[in-house]
């Protein structure tokens, strides 16, 4: 119980090591030099790998720090996206305002969601989160007047300082650190320690004073609110809002990155939603080297595969690697102050 | 007009069988272990791809082919269950939750790359000369499909109340460590929970695909039987039964006179409203813990 992750901010052993700064330099000038000298792929893996960061981020903060599972995390993306394509579409709003219109709408919309499973604990919340997705995807698909139905929002494209694709690279980069810096900030404040006290056990942090009601409520909108930042950025990305886009396959896709990456890291979430991101390309490249004959049957292949694996690593991480890749990492870095997540229900 | 009220409401509570079957799976699993089972669809979906590929592959009969499919059942949640379940025992819900949906994914993928996804239509196995009661016409496929579900429910409930067994299960579910001091071993009755478990969703499985057509993405579908546990209040078998044959009703009643793209949504409504007004569920125990 003692060895939960916030230890690592309060003791003296969480001042970074040499290692630890030159390798965040070394992350951050790659970053940025990125558009210098890769190609239009790399740079759309890479937008499309920190949009996802900051959707598995959010669900972090509800799943992994505060111990809410929550099974509705696309339809909340999909919140945030119609609600940035439609400001988009009729007010011409810009990128930033779009993102701050998104984290609203998916913040509120989650917080409607969250009221009725706060009533009692357990899985209730779950339950929730699912009736949350199969609403949100039935009012996509069918309020047909706002949000286009099955053919969706077509959005203009965006030009990010001017300098197009590369531009828009920036906005999302600069938007996802500020996020992450912020995400892991919020766990050194009074709010941040609250989610996870309530996570450790609820009545004991009743007890310290902590309205749980209010903490879980507040924990799980932040979470939206992430969620709703990543979707109006898809929406700037794709340039396209569809009903399909937000299944509950992909809400599966988002835990499992939390999973993988290793549940309460912040480091973690965007590990795993870049091991999430770029795994599917990676087995379709294994899949058309294989001698498969026809382009349909690797189409036909990838997406049970992509089920199976997806299934495995969540069972896999869970029962052998509990800290994820975050975890890994440490050990590889020779870590001996394991900050060994303690789970409570 | 009364007529077809009438009609419509007959094939409802019948179709709300399958519901009762899958619902009192998830029961029994939750009762005994705590466990929410989100692979319940996966676990109908299979037994049924195994009931075809034995009807059509083997020829067998469809009794036999039935006996398969259960049997095939069975062995997966054994598997699942002495490999992961069990190994999982003592870590929080949360991660519990998060093993069956990833446990169902697998299973879905598994379908997926074996018999494709297209929606395929079992053959007839069930006889097909609709009942008439006066005006009234109820298709033979589902009044036959509604007494094979009845037969298990009751078999099911006779078993859970009165064998040694599921006294041992109720035994159990209401005090783990009172049942262990009285020399029940609580590890087989988990196993035994499963068990029971996959027989119900396998049989449940077969008797769905019969009606509407077999795809991987059943497993999701079945996912409606949420409403009816919500609305019973997952702990109560009694409950399951009621709420079942209700949600079954009136999903056939909002298809009928509404629109088959509510259908899919009206589930969902109904766990919302629960959670709202009463979240215990109708018949749930009240024993639940506020926070």
């Amino acid at each position: 119980m003692s060895d939960t992750p916030t230890s690592s901010a309060t003791a003296p052993a969480s001042r970074w090591s040499t290692f630890e700064v030159f390798s965040s330099v070394a992350c951050l000038v790659l970053a940025i030099t990125l558009p210098a000298y890769a190609s239009v792929y790399v740079l759309y893996m890479a937008s499309l790998v920190a949009i996802n960061a900051i959707a598995t981020v959010g669900l972090n903060i509800t799943v992994g720090y505060t111990g809410l599972l929550s099974i509705g995390h696309s339809a909340f993306i999909g919140v945030g996206a119609y609600a940035a394509g439609l400001a988009m579409l009729h007010l011409g709003t810009p990128l930033f305002i779009n993102v701050i219109i998104g984290a609203f709408a998916a913040f509120s919309v989650g917080l409607i969601f969250g009221i009725p499973s706060l009533r009692i604990k357990g899985v209730y919340l779950a339950i929730a989160t699912l009736a949350a997705q199969y609403s949100l995807y039935f009012l996509f698909q069918q309020w047909t007047s706002v949000t286009g139905g099955d053919r969706g929002l077509s959005l203009p494209g965006t030009n990010l300082f001017g300098m197009g694709d590369t531009g828009f690279y920036y906005g999302v980069l600069l938007i996802a650190l500020v996020l992450f810096v912020g995400a892991r900030n919020l766990f050194r404040t009074r709010i941040g320690r609250s989610f996870i006290a309530v996570r450790e056990r609820d009545y004991a942090a009743q007890v310290l004073g902590i309205n749980v009601v209010r903490t879980k409520l507040l924990a799980f909108g932040i979470g939206a609110a992430f969620a709703g930042v990543s979707g109006a950025l898809t929406a700037h990305f794709l340039r396209l809002v569809n009903p399909d886009q937000f299944t509950l396959l992909v809400s599966v896709f988002f835990l499992t990155a939390v999973v993988v990456g290793g549940r309460a890291s912040i480091l973690g979430s965007i590990l795993g939603a870049g091991f999430m991101t770029l795994l599917p390309e990676v087995l379709r490249e294994i899949l058309s080297a294989l001698p498969i004959s026809g382009q349909a049957n690797v189409a036909g292949l990838l997406s049970p595969l992509r089920e199976i694996i997806f299934g495995l690593l969540i069972i896999g991480f869970l029962m052998f690697e509990p800290r994820g890749l975050k975890g890994i990492l440490d050990r590889l870095l020779g870590k001996t102050d394991s900050m060994a997540e303690s789970e409570a229900d | 007009m009364l007529a077809q009220f009438i009609e419509f409401s007959i094939i409802g509570i019948a179709s709300g069988g399958m519901y009762v079957l899958s619902a009192l799976g998830f029961v029994i699993i939750y009762k005994a272990t705590r466990i929410f089972n989100f692979a319940m669809g996966e676990m109908m979906m299979l037994p049924a791809f195994i009931f075809l590929w034995a009807l059509n592959t083997l020829g067998l009969q469809w009794s036999v082919a039935l006996l398969v499919a259960i049997l095939g059942g069975v062995t997966i949640v054994l598997v699942l269950e002495r490999f992961v379940m069990r190994r999982m025992i003592g870590r929080p819900v949360v991660v519990l939750v998060m093993v069956t949906l990833g446990a169902g994914s697998v299973l879905r993928g598994l379908a997926s790359l074996i018999w494709g996804q297209e929606i395929v239509t079992l053959p007839d196995f069930l006889p097909r000369t609709p009942i008439f009661l006066g005006d009234v016409m109820i298709p033979g496929k589902l009044a036959s499909s509604f007494l094979i579900a009845a037969v298990v429910a009751l078999g099911f409930v006779a078993y859970y109340r009165f064998s040694r067994a599921g006294i041992a299960i109720r035994a159990t579910a209401i005090d783990l460590v009172t049942a262990e001091g009285l020399g029940i071993n609580v590890r087989w009755i988990f196993t035994l929970a499963w068990v029971l478990a996959a027989i119900l969703a396998s049989v449940a499985g077969v008797l769905a695909a019969s009606i509407n057509g077999l795809s991987p993405q059943l497993g999701l579908v079945a996912l409606n039987v949420l409403a009816v546990i919500m609305l019973a209040g997952m702990t109560s078998v009694f409950g399951v039964v009621v709420a079942g044959l209700f949600i079954g009703w009136l999903e056939t009643m909002v298809g009928a006179y509404l629109s088959a793209s509510w259908q899919s949504f009206l589930p969902y409504v109904i766990v919302l409203l629960v959670m709202m007004v009463k979240p215990s569920g109708l018949f749930g125990e009240e024993r639940v813990e506020r926070i």
